[in-house]
């Protein structure tokens, strides 16, 4: 048991995982690629058109993907905060930061989507419920997280500082959730729901898996492809970084 | 009783030191020097615990002071750059209310005594914004007069003075050397402490 | 540790006294948002009294807000913080009664002043009851979870516009639940179930968050 929690810090440094990070991305992308096409086929091809809304519900084969990763990278970025501040490792805080704008990416694509899936079928670019409400909400706490690891310079009390900050927000983010929903019960009335999806067709939930299975992969490959430029960056001035520039050129 | 062994400093991007280590007992004081920038202010940090070193450890008694934290800092006094004075409170508020925050009885009289004897009789009651920069040292320094923990990290306690209140703080320091503490300080004033074995360490 | 914090409380509300300055005009602020309102929209008494726990909530947010950058800046400035962080006293404690104080100087006001204010927007008595109820029990949810901010943001730059970034999010469920009251007893439903959430949330956000913030400040000092 020793031996093995010693190997696995191995890899918990940079310069042992950066070349491992490379050589997984093409393939995080080709599966990015697959499942992307095959949820997309099943979503705007396969699946029947909606007697209720129409076409225009395909959106949802994004939207709702879009709001799981979101809400996953979220905990993926907390859980990498918690273990860099437990076993202060520098490559848990360069994950953590290397997924939050592709977290940020999915909480505004999910935020978009769903206006564009409301528009046609309530007629407002927005309605406040409780989902695109707390998805608001999401979204702002990613901006906070990257616009205080941007303020800070140095790169390890950045680190340390957004840790505490994903932590902090990990656990709001089912008190949020719990409020905004009670909110947006209350004041009800004639106010419209997204939330009401079209009954579920087994295929609409298998299109749906795909296309998250894709956005799952896509976060992955570029996840990594940060993380490997913020490594390159922040230990630029040590011996394996300097080694490996040069005998690249 | 303070052993530092293969410290590292990085700081922003540059190392500052690495591998300083040393060892102080009882009675023994550590006079740390080095140009401007090479890390002294840092290595004070690093033994309080502010800071964790990038490499390295410290341990106080034979034991890390990570781990210690509580009974370390029990016997820890820090006297750094700033102050550390409230410039909205008057001295004595200020010795009374550190004394406190310290768990440390400091009745209205001991206080009183300590400011006399840096000096500041007369300006116990004026709120330290009235005082000038060497009087607000003053009032930092007040607090060694009754300081009796073990370890006292100074830094830069002379800065400001004049000849005889240097002497008081080397006094001081001196009195607490001979009680068996210890004491590691930066000074760029070369001044000589009546009691007690000097060791020096240079960084840079 | 009841001493402990009894000596941060009267530490503090003694600076905070000499200070009076940033007490006072952060009430004036309140007055002034708070006023703002009517004006960008219009003085229609039934407008008003709908809009007015949200607009008297958010005020008190704001206000509140504008006063948290000064719990640790100023302690930082000039060492004191370093010295607190270096007492054997477990630094949450201590976090804790800078916490209490900080709301006897920020959020108590607010709170006594709110019905003055709720006036102006015509709300029934019953309503202001509930409004001054809900600030006392609420904004001392606000200090506590500010602070985590106020130490995350700890001599950074861009420091209270990214406080207020950081922090009004996390501030989203005290609004919910203290507006909530207010609405709750103006349409008749009853403010029990959101005074107790929102009690819940305060309990939390002071006897947690302060652990929070003492993480965060012995990373600001490193």
């Amino acid at each position: 048991m020793n031996n093995r929690l010693v190997s696995w810090f191995k890899y918990a440094s940079p310069q042992s995982f950066y070349p491992i990070a490379g050589k997984m991305i093409p393939w995080f992308w080709a599966l990015a690629a697959l499942f992307g096409v095959a949820g997309l086929y099943v979503g705007f091809l396969v699946a029947p058109t909606d007697a209720q809304q129409g076409e225009g519900y395909r959106i949802i084969f994004l939207h709702v993907p879009a709001s799981w990763m979101s809400m996953f990278i979220y905990l993926v970025m907390a859980f990498w905060a918690a273990m860099g501040l437990i076993f202060n490792t520098r490559l848990s805080g360069m994950m953590a930061s290397a997924l939050a704008p592709t977290g940020a990416l999915f909480a505004f694509l999910s935020l978009w989507t769903g206006a564009l899936w409301g528009k046609p079928m309530w007629g407002a670019w927005w309605v406040w419920d409780a989902r695109l409400t707390s998805e608001l909400i999401l979204l702002f706490l990613y901006i906070g997280f990257i616009a205080l690891q941007s303020a800070i310079d140095d790169p390890r009390r950045a680190d340390k500082a957004g840790a505490i900050l994903a932590l902090v927000g990990v656990v709001n983010i089912p008190i949020i959730y719990f409020s905004v929903k009670w909110w947006n019960t209350l004041h009800q009335g004639s106010s419209v729901s997204l939330t009401k999806s079209p009954s579920m067709a087994a295929l609409m939930l298998w299109g749906m898996l795909l296309c998250a299975l894709a956005f799952w992969m896509y976060s992955i490959a570029v996840a990594l492809m940060r993380a490997r430029s913020i490594m390159l960056e922040r230990e630029r001035h040590t011996e394996w970084v300097r080694t490996m520039l040069t005998s690249k050129e | 009783m303070l052993e530092a062994s293969n410290l590292e400093c990085v700081r922003g991007e540059r190392r500052l030191f690495a591998g300083v280590g040393f060892r102080l007992e009882g009675g023994e004081m550590l006079y740390l020097q080095g140009r401007n920038g090479s890390g002294k202010t840092s290595l004070l940090r690093m033994l309080c615990g502010l800071t964790p070193p990038t490499y390295g450890d410290i341990c106080w008694r034979g034991e890390s002071i990570r781990k210690l934290s509580e009974e370390f800092r029990s016997e820890l006094c820090y006297l750094g750059h700033h102050n550390a004075i409230k410039e909205e409170l008057t001295p004595l508020e200020n010795l009374r209310a550190s004394a406190r925050l310290a768990e440390e009885s400091l009745d209205e009289d001991s206080a009183l005594d300590a400011l006399e004897q840096v000096g500041l009789r007369g300006r116990e009651d004026l709120a330290c914004r009235y005082l000038s920069q060497g009087q607000k040292r003053r009032v930092a320094l007040a607090r060694l007069v009754h300081e009796r923990r073990a370890l006292w990290i100074l830094d830069e306690p002379y800065v400001a003075l004049d000849p005889a209140a240097v002497d008081l703080v080397a006094g001081l320091i001196g009195a607490h050397l001979q009680r068996g503490g210890l004491a590691v300080l930066t000074t760029h004033q070369t001044v000589e402490v009546p009691a007690g074995t000097v060791r020096e360490l240079r960084l840079g | 540790m009841l001493s402990l914090i009894r000596a941060v409380i009267s530490r503090d509300l003694r600076l905070a006294m000499r200070r009076q300055a940033d007490i006072v005009s952060a009430m004036f602020f309140f007055i002034i948002v708070v006023s703002l309102f009517p004006l960008g929209i219009g003085p229609e008494p039934e407008l008003l009294r709908k809009l007015a726990p949200g607009v008297l909530w958010v005020a008190a947010l704001l206000a509140t807000m504008l006063s948290l950058p000064r719990l640790f800046a100023d302690d930082h400035r000039d060492g004191t913080l370093e010295q607190l962080a270096l007492t054997p006293q477990p630094l949450g404690l201590i976090v804790l009664g800078k916490v209490i104080a900080h709301w006897l100087v920020s959020g108590l006001p607010l709170a006594l002043l709110a019905p003055v204010l709720g006036i102006q927007f015509d709300l029934s008595s019953d309503a202001l009851w509930v409004l001054t109820i809900s600030l006392l029990i609420g904004t001392p949810a606000l200090s506590g979870i500010g602070a985590i901010g106020a130490a995350l943001t700890l001599g950074v730059r861009g420091g209270g516009v990214l406080l207020s970034l950081l922090v009004l999010p996390l501030y989203i469920p005290v609004l919910i639940f203290g507006a909530g009251a207010v609405d709750a007893t103006v349409t008749g439903l009853g403010p029990q179930a959101h005074l107790s959430l929102l009690g819940a949330l305060t309990l939390g956000g002071v006897f947690f968050a302060p652990w929070a913030t003492a993480a965060a400040l012995r990373i600001a000092l490193e």
